[in-house]
């Protein structure tokens, strides 16, 4: 298996073809230039035609270069070594540590049968009420968080990174400034959370292909300490990158593109991904947190919008806060009947009679005169804001409950919050009576 | 049959692009061969003796030569009995018993039977020298609630003569049990299964009827306002997180059929978990069982293999029509069909053809209507009646229902439940838009009444659009009733709470009785002198009636709730 071929026959952005056979679709090889070796894995056969995706990208890749298949795939190593070290994208240590070759297990594995999975019932503590009270992070979940270039996505991963309950963080930075992978790195290690975290970071100077192998390894490696009874929390940051370096591989090899120049199966592929996400019987689980910048605000751009379909839910991270429309827990039903009564009821009514206030500030803004309903609106939607949406609030989530009914108190009557007569009965603060 | 072989010449993706020998039939199935295990695919596209093969399995570790088995038989699924409470993947693998077999994950290239060898009271309906042709009975076994019909295999021509049938007794599914002979005497050995190509419509029946009488889905803004019949079709378009899968799960709890088959279909596999481990639990009402004995799941989510996305749905919509042979009304839920059609539009992209728009296939709108059209109510050969009804929902590209596979749907369905992101996010659900949805059917409470609630709804919206123009002191006392009417409505009525224990599904006679009590507050003529006395009113009847809602239909709670709400009319007079 180890013949070297030496003449490649054509190359295209990062794609190169040899003739070759024998060679398996997905196989590993190596490519030797004169004073570099690349790793590069087999994309399309065609006949004995072979192409193959550099991993270090084409630029200076010549026809005479040597290509060696190795038989297998991409594969990583995922000994208990692996913590408190960081990779690149193909695996290498980054850190100037020897590299790792015990235990390697095959990236992008098959999926987990929906028979075996179990429901999620387990909530992750943040102390940040608009996930605590508002949109419950629950194990095993797999929530984006959308933003904008600009917003402070990454100190909000790496809070929530410091904060949650879990056993092991895996970090999969793509395109990342090499400023914010600074940043990850020290925060980590200032809150002592480094020897329970491994990364795995391609930095926008690395080469593109790398960019895609990164959640690849990531999920890998969870789904390995998962399956081994760890609790594994993974931040991705930015799934955006990941996705234009797909849409910039499928054109090179002249696929038709669907949607702004994504690639047909960019849904497919995000998912697959996502799906990596597990609550294991008996044993850990892996919850992913994605930072995904939308372009340009849009969330009808494809990457926000085919993401959104695959996640149980969104944060939407605007102005620094977490916005209340729009954000949404899916499994937040699976874990708020058992915290406290009155926790779904207060998160409904609440939100509601803050897109009530929306509505006010807006008629407001239009110069109309408000009305006395208004005025309570807006007096509320101040308190809200203050309150529960500043995201450097951090308070236990029975505290945020006991602080909802408290603005509620201060802002209205009991029957104008629309929530049902038994809860207003329980809970409604004592010295305001009803 | 003469089994073809051939070698793979080729890899890109999930297509695989095989030589071949002898003839081949397009939707035949092949086997890839590597080592120990097979690779099931499906031919898709024949040029001179080189087959496009779609592979319902990731194709890594493919190499240029490996052989390749054809089967001689197209894509089917095993009928028979005990599909109910099964689980399957896209190719009807039972994915439980996978499971076991394989533990966490899911296997490359093991396939299962998809029924169980199990024992079952066999009742023989035919007996020797009757002439039975296909789709006849010739037994009954009880399988859960039903009586489920063995009957001659779907692909028979012509007529047969029982030449054998066993006594009444126990026997396993795949005894033989009858033996036929066709008028050339061939003979013909039946066992309680046969398989059926998921592609084809089944088309036993004597004739196609209209759909008319309501299917229930205990759902008020559904039963009341945008009625499914039996029989009938309906989508529901969507942006992410406004509620699509919770609104298909609580129709799959509630509706009055005697069969749901959930196909879910590209979409999370959590949602189908929470449907696996509640529906053994739940108790249906109407019949005292666990929820789970009227229900299949074929769940092929977003993470296994796109080709097996793209038979799923056919598969659901075979088992669909198999029961639907026994006079049953079978309910078939799909979520989401976008994610069928982007299945579709991969493949295309594969194969190379002409994208149309979106680079969807230029066929998707065929594909979409040859899909729902296998719904319908029809009259069995036997006099039976038994109904398909398919609901589908779509997951539109940016929440926009211009896109290519909203609109190849609506063109084909009897009734449009469009949701609204406005709607979710303000948490205001089932979050169908009452204002653009329609119907073409007819529901449970009269036409005419409907269309009275229809413009309360329509008048309070615009007077909501005007007052964001000119405020609401710019608005009449009348019109902010009319704003506070719709409002009302909408909230205690349109709106219901799919966790509450009792507001989760509402029966028709309560939506009856609730929404008469509503039109006599629309028709009642009310006069008031401020816009906070009108605030006032509504906010105290919204009370009133929200916690109405909250008690059981009938009980003494409920009575009381409905007389403090008969005294607030009352002070209104």
């Amino acid at each position: 298996m180890q013949k070297i071929y030496s003449k490649i026959e054509s190359i295209v952005g990062n794609v190169i073809t040899v003739r070759a056979k024998g060679v398996a679709n997905g196989e590993l090889a190596v490519v030797a230039s004169a004073g570099s070796t690349s790793f590069a894995n087999v994309i399309k056969l065609d006949g004995d035609l072979v192409s193959l995706q550099i991993f270090s990208g084409a630029t200076g890749t010549s026809t005479g270069d040597h290509v060696r298949f190795l038989g297998n795939p991409m594969r990583v190593s995922s000994s208990p070594n692996l913590l408190g070290r960081v990779f690149d994208g193909t695996g290498s240590p980054r850190d100037n540590k020897p590299e790792l070759k015990e235990e390697m297990i095959d990236i992008g594995g098959p999926s987990v049968n929906p028979a075996k999975r179990i429901i999620p019932r387990n909530m992750i503590r943040t102390g940040i009420p608009m996930i605590d009270l508002f949109n419950t992070l629950v194990e095993s979940q797999k929530l984006p968080i959308f933003s904008v270039s600009g917003e402070p996505y990454n100190e909000l991963l790496a809070r929530i990174a410091l904060q949650a309950e879990v056993d092991l963080i895996i970090l999969g930075g793509m395109g990342l400034k090499y400023d914010d992978y600074l940043y990850f790195k020290d925060t980590l290690e200032e809150g002592g959370a480094m020897n329970r975290t491994i990364m795995f970071v391609h930095t926008a100077s690395d080469p593109t292909v790398e960019c895609m192998l990164v959640p690849d390894m990531a999920l890998a490696v969870a789904e390995k300490f998962a399956l081994e009874g760890k609790k594994v929390l993974v931040l991705l940051t930015d799934m955006t990158n990941f996705a234009d370096a797909m849409k910039e591989m499928a054109i090179t090899m002249d696929q038709v593109p669907s949607n702004r120049g994504y690639p047909g199966d960019l849904y497919t592929q995000l998912a697959s991904r996502y799906e990596k996400a597990v609550d294991f019987e008996g044993a850990g689980s892996v919850t992913i947190l994605a930072a995904t910048t939308m372009p340009g605000d849009d969330v009808t751009h494809p990457i926000p919008d085919n993401t959104g379909y695959i996640t149980e839910g969104q944060y939407y991270l605007k102005g620094g806060r977490i916005e209340p429309f729009g954000s949404l827990s899916r499994l937040k039903q699976q874990v708020n009947s058992a915290t406290r009564d009155d926790h779904r009821a207060l998160m409904d009514g609440m939100i509601r009679l803050y897109a009530s206030f929306k509505e006010a500030l807006e008629k407001q803004s239009m110069g109309f005169m408000m009305s006395e309903w208004d005025e309570k609106l807006l007096k509320y939607g101040a308190l809200f804001e203050e309150k529960m949406m500043d995201l450097s609030v951090n308070i236990p989530l029975e505290r945020a409950l006991d602080l909802g009914w408290e603005i509620l108190g201060d802002c209205f009557e009991p029957n104008e919050t629309g929530l049902r007569s038994d809860l207003i009965r329980a809970r409604w603060p004592k010295h305001l009576g009803e | 049959m003469t089994r073809n072989t051939g070698r793979v010449l080729g890899v890109n993706g999930n297509m695989v692009n095989v030589e071949f020998d002898g003839a081949i039939a397009k939707n035949e199935v092949g086997y890839i061969r590597q080592g120990d295990i097979r690779l099931k695919g499906e031919v898709i596209r024949i040029n001179g003796n080189i087959a496009a093969l779609q592979v319902f399995e990731m194709t890594g570790g493919i190499v240029v030569g490996d052989e390749v088995e054809f089967t001689g038989e197209m894509l089917s699924v095993e009928l028979g009995p005990g599909l109910l409470t099964q689980i399957y993947d896209g190719l009807q693998n039972p994915l439980p018993e996978l499971a076991r077999q394989c533990g966490f994950f899911l296997q490359r290239g093991v396939y299962l039977q998809a029924l169980p060898n199990l024992d079952w009271e066999f009742t023989p309906t035919v007996s020797v020298g009757d002439i039975v042709k296909a789709g006849d009975t010739i037994a009954t076994v009880p399988e859960g609630l039903f009586t489920h019909q063995i009957m001659v295999p779907f692909d028979l021509v012509g007529s047969f003569t029982v030449t054998s049938i066993n006594k009444a007794g126990t026997y396993k599914t795949r005894d033989i049990i009858c033996t036929i002979e066709d008028s050339k005497k061939k003979k013909i050995e039946l066992s309680m299964v046969f398989s059926w190509p998921v592609k084809k419509a089944i088309q036993l029946y004597s004739e196609r009827l209209r759909p008319v009488e309501p299917m229930t889905t205990k759902i008020r803004i559904i039963d009341t306002l945008l009625p499914v019949a039996k029989g009938g079709t309906y989508c529901t378009p969507g942006p992410f997180g406004a509620g699509k899968t919770v609104l298909q799960h609580a129709t799959s709890r509630n509706a009055e059929v005697d069969i749901v088959i959930i196909a879910a279909c590209g979409e999370r596999a959590g949602e189908v978990v929470e449907i696996l481990k509640e529906f053994p639990e739940l108790i249906d009402p109407k019949t005292g069982r666990s929820l789970m004995e009227r229900t299949i799941i074929i769940c092929n989510t977003s993470s296994m293999p796109v080709a097996s996305r793209e038979a799923s749905v056919y598969t659901a919509v075979t088992i669909a029509e198999y029961y639907r042979q026994m006079g049953l009304d079978i309910l078939l839920l799909a979520d989401s069909t976008s994610r069928w059609a982007q299945a579709m539009r991969e493949m295309s992209g594969r194969l190379e053809e002409i994208p149309g728009e979106e680079a969807f296939p230029a066929y998707l709108e065929s594909r979409i209507a040859e899909f729902y059209e296998r719904a319908g109510i029809v009259r069995l050969h036997d006099g039976k009646i038994g109904s398909v009804t398919i609901g589908g929902t779509v997951s539109p590209a940016g929440g926009n229902f211009e896109e290519p596979v909203t609109q190849a749907t609506l063109k084909v369905v009897g009734a449009f439940h469009g949701l609204s992101r406005e709607r979710s996010d303000a948490r205001k659900y089932p979050a169908i838009d009452p204002l653009t949805s329609w119907s073409k059917y007819t529901g449970i409470i009269k036409q005419s009444d409907v269309e009275q609630m229809r413009r309360v709804l329509h008048g309070s919206h615009e007077v909501n659009q005007m007052m964001k123009v000119v405020g609401e002191e710019g608005t009449s006392v009348n019109d902010y009733v009319t704003y506070q009417m719709g409002e009302l409505l909408d909230s205690c009525y349109l709106q219901q709470n799919t966790f509450d224990p009792i507001d989760t599904s509402v029966a028709p006679e309560r939506q009856k009785h609730v929404f008469a009590k509503l039109r006599h507050l629309m028709n009642m003529p009310l006069t008031f002198e401020t816009k906070s006395d009108v605030r006032r009113v509504f906010n105290n009847l919204r009370q009133l009636l929200l916690d109405w809602n909250n008690t059981l239909w009938e009980s003494d709670e409920f009575k009381a709730a409905e007389a403090a709400l008969d005294e607030a009319f009352k002070a209104l007079m």
